[in-house]
């Protein structure tokens, strides 16, 4: 017994140890972004709002961020039609090649971000389509769509379709089924994916390299200032930002589907 | 099926609304395949024609080659582009190097895994295992740009690590490759830990009781039940780990001077040589194609 509560004691620790390793680099951004001096020395010497003020007046910054902000929703959008039309798709209906729809839908977030980048700046290339907010855009649908998809099929799993049945059967159109029956029971899932795709398309930066042109996203702006070796702390402000607008969407994500579980990023 | 339809007494005798939707609908009622097809055009079209068909260009194009005086790409295809990447040593050495980073990363999560998904499926109360699992969720999905931006900060000489070590007389491990194996230890290990904690909890506690019954002490219990139980979920992670290290580019920028396969597919990419980079990303396409097989050989799918 006593070994048991040993292992039990150091399996504590461990993950103790483990949740620091995974939360000490996240809390230094924060600090960073307080730090008076604006350099990577440590330990900061004084703490001022400084940066922030600095960060609210930087017009490049701010183009990046407002830019992120349309090219998460545009890709939501679509990702939040295609991957819930998918799930209806493959859930309510039992046809040929049914396995390979998922299997496509994940194919494009589990090949390395690096295959998909290339894929799509070449093409966009090779036919004469212009890079930017469009061609990065369509690059972040393509691999947000699965994450509305995983969302949504899970939801309709749990929800019997006798439902759907019972309000065709007491008269219900397919619209009126669709619309009073089939999207109440869909919708919180349907906005979790969209949450988690807004967030995933807001710190992309693998693809979005590949395809953006000269545009500016707020983690391309990060990217090109890593090397401003006096302005650490503009750039940990930008990335405290960034953390935010991915993780308070999760949160609120997690929260929509705790009956599902389906939020991991496959 | 319509036949069927007609002789049900629902079937309406002209609707008695009669609008342009109503019918639509009704439409749609009576035919599931037509209703699927439409569900399934935008979805469909979509992958197959921005992605599948992106790929089969990107196939393409590395097959064509780049004129060296002109700068125009020839629209021939020809396996030169490949030839090059078999022949030149430097890719190789790139390639062995970037595969050889993957592993020590995959290994080395799944070892820091292990233990925070053994506490999170087996020790923890159900109010604490939940609050773990947002807890592993919410880096995940933190900007990973930053993530590595702030290791940049942690592991520079005057950073926070040596300043910590310094009491201890020894140094971080610096800008350098050992810094970035920790740092891509780093931003790969949730992908590692949900997984394996998902595999740990699915295990029946009677496996593990009859194994105590049977006289299977803690470890050889753990090594005889629990691992071979567990381990497609590992595979499952490590799926992870290792495609997200093989095609990353944005870390060993960060991180190091060194060049990994991301690296080079950047550098040729655009103006330098597009047919080269396109030939080049072939590479981590293959292994992780390769990866996954052996994955679903080891019944890593249905643990995902």
């Amino acid at each position: 017994m006593t070994s048991g509560a040993l292992g039990r004691a150091l399996l504590r620790i461990a993950t103790g140890a483990v949740l620091f390793f995974m939360y000490a680099p996240l809390a230094l951004v924060i600090i960073y972004a307080f730090s008076d001096t604006g350099t990577t020395a440590w330990p900061p010497t004084s703490l001022s709002l400084k940066w922030l003020e600095i960060a609210v007046a930087n017009t490049g910054l701010r183009d990046a961020f407002l830019t992120s902000i349309a090219v998460a929703l545009g890709a939501t959008v679509i990702a939040l039609l295609l991957g819930s039309l998918a799930a209806l798709a493959v859930a309510r209906h039992a046809f040929f090649g049914r396995e390979v729809v998922s299997f496509v839908l994940i194919f494009p977030i589990a090949l390395p971000g690096i295959v998909t980048g290339m894929a799509l700046s070449t093409t966009f290339a090779t036919i004469g389509l212009p890079l930017g907010v469009l061609a990065i855009i369509v690059g972040h649908a393509t691999f947000c769509i699965v994450l509305v998809y995983n969302n949504v099929i899970a939801r309709l799993r749990r929800t019997a379709a006798s439902q759907e049945e019972a309000s065709s059967d007491l008269g219900a159109d397919s619209w009126q089924t669709f619309r009073f029956i089939t999207l109440p029971a869909l919708r919180s899932a349907m906005l979790a994916g969209a949450l988690l795709a807004f967030a995933l398309s807001f710190d992309e930066v693998i693809v979005t390299i590949f395809v953006a042109g000269g545009v500016k996203t707020l983690p391309i702006w990060i990217f090109q200032s890593f090397r401003l070796a006096n302005q650490v702390s503009l750039v940990n402000v930008a990335g405290l930002v960034a953390i935010l607008l991915s993780v308070i969407p999760v949160y609120i994500a997690t929260r929509l589907t705790r009956d599902t579980g389906a939020i991991g990023r496959t | 099926m319509t036949t069927g339809a007609r002789a049900t007494p629902t079937d309406p005798t002209p609707a008695p609304t009669g609008s342009a939707r109503r019918r639509v609908a009704a439409a749609l009622q009576r035919r599931p395949r037509l209703r699927l097809g439409l569900l399934l055009a935008g979805p469909a079209g979509w992958l197959v024609i921005a992605y599948l068909g992106s790929l089969a260009v990107l196939f393409l194009n590395a097959g064509w080659s780049r004129d060296p005086f002109t700068g125009l790409v020839h629209r021939e295809w020809t396996l030169a582009n490949f030839g090059q990447l078999v022949t030149n040593p430097i890719y190789r050495t790139v390639a062995l190097r970037t595969v050889g980073m993957a592993i020590a990363v995959t290994v080395t999560c799944a070892l820091l895994s292990f233990p925070v998904a053994y506490y999170m499926a087996r020790v923890a109360s159900p109010r604490v295992r939940g609050l773990l699992v947002v807890a592993v969720l919410m880096p995940l999905w933190s900007s990973y740009l930053i993530k590595a931006y702030s290791w940049r900060q942690i592991l520079s000489n005057d950073g926070v690590l040596n300043w910590a070590l310094s009491p201890l007389g020894i140094h971080g491990p610096g800008l350098n490759e050992v810094g970035l194996w920790l740092v891509l230890t780093y931003l790969w290990l949730p992908y590692m830990i949900l997984p394996v904690f998902a595999g740990l909890e699915r295990i029946p506690t009677s496996l593990l009781e009859a194994s105590a019954d049977l006289g299977g002490r803690g470890l050889m219990t753990f090594r005889r039940v629990t691992l071979p139980l567990v381990f497609p979920a590992l595979v499952a992670g490590s799926i992870f780990t290792f495609s997200l290290t093989l095609g990353d580019y944005i870390a060993p920028s960060l991180i190091t001077t060194t060049q990994f396969i991301g690296n080079v597919i950047l550098a040729n990419f655009g103006v330098p040589n597009l047919p080269l980079a396109a030939a080049l990303s072939l590479v981590p396409l293959v292994i992780v194609t390769i990866y996954l097989l052996i994955a679903r050989r080891l019944g890593a799918f249905e643990a995902l």
